[in-house]
């Protein structure tokens, strides 16, 4: 299937890699999306906006799509007069669910004749009737709000079934979420999650601050993906005002986001071994990711480097010396690393747990729009930085890391291989990073526009659509996270394992509570 | 077996030497501090109140060797029953707050409370909102608050310290009015 096949009328974006925009009529919302579908394309996210007085319609709803080759395609929907239904879309993607309830609560648009209609980021902590997205609405309101009901999950009846409540409150230093688990005796029938406790009104408080700033606010969407977060944002808002980025400025960035899949990687690598009792892993691991999190301390002044990605470059240098300092401690973490793995796949009690458990196949992910890191391990090889590499991704020519089992296990190797794959990257921006400015000299064009983010982060593709005003202004701006395909994927993984089993398999995904209820 | 104890051997001790010359008699006297006011080790549950988790992934390298929390009798626990401390994250979420207030409750006397990081303390960048109540304060009376976006770990653990200490002071002050 080619684009041209999909019939509509599309206009290239600026972006750093292949982005088409085109309006839809109601009609086509569902038929493109389904075309799309059967022509092994993805859907990347879905946002509604309120566009304040507008001829075509004062609200819309938008989706991005990933075609077969790549391309990006944003649909946009304007809904006639003041209309708030749309069609849901949920029958094609099924993680598209959570995203259309999302649209209701926070702006009062409804997927016609949606099978789930549930409140999802809307607990009963603000009135059903206060859509804070809305342009009536500041956000920031004054008055007395209601608190948090009781939420409707789909009982399981049947001999001896059971349910086990866990959370928001959990039992490690981990986000707020609930999992309610459906069991007969240790097996689990049925997990259904409830999330939206880390709901902060991103979405609106983006609207409160000014564009140059968005960054700041981007980079803690989700504290452990700052990097990549922060990088999308400016990605779009470079596209929005036609800013380049010095070459120098692009590689330390694809530095500042390769240390960040390997601290993330080296952290979830020791936690995957304490979850299977391998306490033994987590010491050793914990100690490498400290090691990593200080020379970030060191050489760019945040053991996360938060805030270090800005819009026109980045806001930090290096030498040649601290370079080769970075180069000799990728040396060291992969010595240790590469004798840590050889402890893992040696240890049968490990492998035992982590074989077989938490299995989606290939199929399954596929189905269910499965992403990132946790789609490389079930066998769909797909990365952003391979698929539709920005600078200096073109150039580095990442090889990807992929497995076809599904499982824990798989998942594991999948972190193993990416480890190595980032230290050879960041070795390979030492030797290769071009000399220059790191930050474009502000020629203060902020005009309005519309740009389009898409960084792969540790977890997977991080989208970021933003559009914004003149006067600096940002009229709105949506983020996706990966976890928000990936999260209702793992519903099915549980299916059939044991319950003490599930923390296993939660930490093998790892997903984002904050980046998916922003 | 034979590669875990060479590792092992071979990583030797790596917990660090204390960061100030005082520090292990600071330590010694706040964990004999924390023996007089709660007869035991101190007890932390960890409570995100919607954060980024960013404050998450500094609470969980202090649990990494070179800090050694745990040696020096301070252990994150399970549940908020067996916890003396609450150390609470996030600009409070209005989805949150009753689940905030629940474990507060649930946490028994004598307590503390310390707000870690810029959003435990004011909401930080994402501040008030409807769907934040920024800062711990509006929910809970905090003891102690350590900023930071997110604080390092060796604010966090000097936090945790100085909430003890205040709590033993004006505990002292009390009893001798």
């Amino acid at each position: 299937m080619e684009i041209a096949d999909l019939d509509l009328e599309l206009v290239v974006m600026k972006a750093p890699f292949p982005l088409l925009r085109g309006e839809v009529g109601f009609e086509e919302w569902s038929s493109v999306a389904l075309s799309i579908a059967q022509g092994h394309g993805r859907l990347i996210t879905l946002w509604g906006t309120d566009n304040g007085q507008r001829e075509s319609g004062r609200y819309s709803v938008s989706a991005v799509y990933e075609f077969v080759d790549a391309t990006l395609i944003w649909l946009d929907l304007y809904l006639p007069d003041q209309q708030v239904n749309f069609p849901d879309i949920a029958g094609i993607y099924p993680y598209a669910t959570r995203l259309q309830r999302t649209m209701t609560d926070l702006l009062g648009l409804h997927a016609e004749a949606a099978a789930d209609t549930r409140p999802w980021l809307n607990h009963g902590a603000w009135p059903s009737d206060y859509f804070p997205l809305r342009k009536e609405f500041t956000g920031t309101e004054d008055r007395r709000w209601p608190g948090v009901v009781d939420y409707p999950f789909v009982p399981v009846t049947g001999d001896g079934v059971h349910e086990i409540a866990v959370g928001p409150v959990h039992a490690g230093i981990i986000e707020p979420g609930h999992f309610r688990f459906s069991v007969v005796g240790e097996k689990t029938l049925r997990l259904e999650e409830h999330f939206g406790y880390a709901h902060k009104g991103i979405d609106k408080r983006f609207e409160h601050i000014s564009a140059s700033e968005g960054h700041l606010l981007a980079g803690r969407i989700s504290g452990d993906s700052t990097v990549a977060y922060a990088w999308a944002y400016c990605m779009a808002l470079e596209a929005a005002w036609g800013w380049e980025v010095p070459t120098r400025g692009a590689w330390l960035r694809a530095l500042l986001l390769e240390r960040e899949r390997v601290a993330n990687h080296l952290g979830d690598l020791g936690a995957l071994g304490n979850d299977a009792a391998f306490t033994f892993g987590l010491t050793q691991f914990m100690r490498l990711k400290e090691d990593w999190l200080r020379l970030n301390k060191t050489f760019f002044g945040h053991r996360f480097m938060m805030d270090c990605i800005v819009p026109g470059g980045v806001g930090v240098d290096i030498d040649v010396a601290g370079m080769s300092q970075i180069v000799t401690q990728c040396d060291a973490i992969e010595a240790e690393v590469s004798r840590l793995r050889a402890i893992y796949d040696d240890h049968a009690g490990l492998q035992d747990r982590f074989l077989t458990t938490g299995r989606v196949s290939t199929e399954l992910a596929t189905e269910l729009g499965l992403t990132g890191l946790a789609a490389r391990a079930s066998g769909i090889a797909r990365d952003v930085r391979i698929d539709a590499p920005t600078l200096p991704y073109t150039e580095l020519k990442v090889k990807i890391a992929s497995r076809d089992g599904g499982d824990v296990a798989a998942r594991v190797a999948v972190r193993f291989d990416e480890v190595v794959e980032s230290l050879r990257l960041i070795r390979q921006i030492a030797r290769a990073l071009p000399a220059g400015e790191v930050l474009e000299k502000t020629n203060d064009q902020m005009r309005a526009g519309s740009g389009v983010g898409w960084v792969e982060g540790w977890r997977g593709g991080i989208f970021l659509a933003l559009t914004v005003a003149d006067g600096n202004r940002i009229t709105r701006c949506h983020s996706h996270d990966p976890s928000a395909q990936n999260w209702p994927v793992l519903e099915y993984a549980v299916i059939g394992n044991v319950v003490p089993d599930f923390p296993l398999i939660n930490k093998s995904f790892n997903l984002s509570y904050s980046g998916t209820d922003r | 077996m034979w590669k875990i104890a060479k590792q092992i051997v071979k990583v030797g001790i790596a917990t660090e030497a204390p960061p100030a010359a005082d520090f292990e008699e600071t330590a010694l006297r706040i964990n004999k501090e924390i023996l007089n006011i709660l007869g035991r080790a101190l007890t932390i549950r960890e409570v995100d109140a919607g954060s980024c988790n960013g404050c998450e992934l500094e609470l969980n390298a202090l649990g990494n060797v070179y800090y050694n929390l745990e040696g020096l009798g301070i252990k994150f626990v399970a549940s908020p029953r067996h916890a003396d401390m609450l150390l609470v994250t996030g600009p409070v979420t209005r989805n949150m707050a009753q689940a905030l207030q629940l474990t507060f409750d649930a946490t028994p006397e004598p307590k503390l409370v310390v707000a870690v990081g810029d959003c435990a303390i004011n909401g930080g960048i994402f501040g008030t909102s409807y769907a934040t109540l920024g800062g711990v304060d509006k929910v809970l009376t905090v003891d102690l608050a350590i900023p930071g976006c997110p604080p390092e770990p060796k604010a966090i653990l000097q936090g945790i310290l100085t909430a003890v200490q205040y709590r033993l002071e004006s505990r002292t002050g009390a009893n001798s009015n």
